[in-house]
């Protein structure tokens, strides 16, 4: 039979609000990780998932926050085989996108940052992107196909 | 507490749980410092035999207590680093370089 659901590609949703705290860092590194297991991602293309997910909830905490209280806004999306993962805060903002994403740099040295955590989900996603207003909250929005 | 630690003459071993990321790396940090200030501590050991996940957080509080130890003319290993994912974190961050790695002995 060939109807019309087996030629539209899948597709799947969630989205989880949780507290700015780093204990849930490892949660929300789960949440997707568990959320994207019925594409049957390698061990790699998971660990790559798992690192940017941690870096940008990281950067919530950190930067977004400054380790103060707040709400992180995370969704995942999957269409066919391509994860869309969008994480956002409601905290400071950037202010210099470009100058935040070089490797290295980073506003927080006291606190030991590397300033990889953008280089990282770079590296690890297929596309990244960071939308951002002072005052108002960061949005980054990283997508991945997963086999191949 | 997230992580074990073993001072031993002037050697702080770290047991780095099987995720390092921010939550871990602050605990470690705070933990290390004060050791390394009490115990006047020489060598800071980073042992990796339970690590699986490590992300940038990880590369930060290593390179924090190297720079720390730097200071205080001690130094900083990694040991038993067999995970391919923290290896590839490793080799990435340039930790190869800053970092002495002892290799374990039946590998």
């Amino acid at each position: 039979m060939n109807n019309r659901e087996d030629t539209m590609e899948k597709q799947n949703e969630m989205q989880i609000v949780f507290d700015a705290r780093s204990e849930n860092e490892g949660f929300a590194r789960m949440a997707v990780a568990a959320f994207i297991s019925p594409l049957n991602p390698t061990i790699d293309e998971l660990a790559d998932v798992k690192t940017a997910v941690s870096e940008a909830v990281t950067n919530c905490i950190i930067h977004g926050y400054r380790q103060g209280s707040g709400k992180i806004f995370l969704e995942c999306t999957v269409i066919g085989s391509t994860v869309t993962i969008g994480i956002t805060d409601e905290g400071v903002g950037i202010i210099n996108i470009k100058q935040a994403m070089e490797p290295m740099f980073t506003t927080r040295p006291e606190l030991e940052r590397s300033g990889m955590g953008f280089a990282f989900m770079e590296a690890f996603m297929d596309d990244v992107q960071v939308y951002s207003s002072p005052g108002k909250g960061t949005r980054v929005v990283m997508k991945r196909r997963i086999g191949g | 507490m997230d992580f074990q630690y073993e001072v031993k003459g002037a050697s702080l071993t770290i047991y780095v749980p099987r995720e390092l990321d921010h939550h871990v790396a602050s605990q470690i940090q705070a933990r290390a410092d004060l050791a390394v200030d009490t115990y006047r501590i020489q060598t800071v050991i980073f042992d990796f035999s339970e690590t699986e996940f490590m992300d940038s957080s990880g590369i930060g509080v290593i390179l924090g207590r190297c720079r720390n130890m730097g200071f205080a003319g001690g130094k900083v290993k990694a040991v038993h680093l067999k995970n391919e994912r923290v290896r590839k974190i490793f080799s990435m961050a340039g930790l190869y370089k800053l970092v002495k790695v002892e290799e374990d002995q039946d590998e």
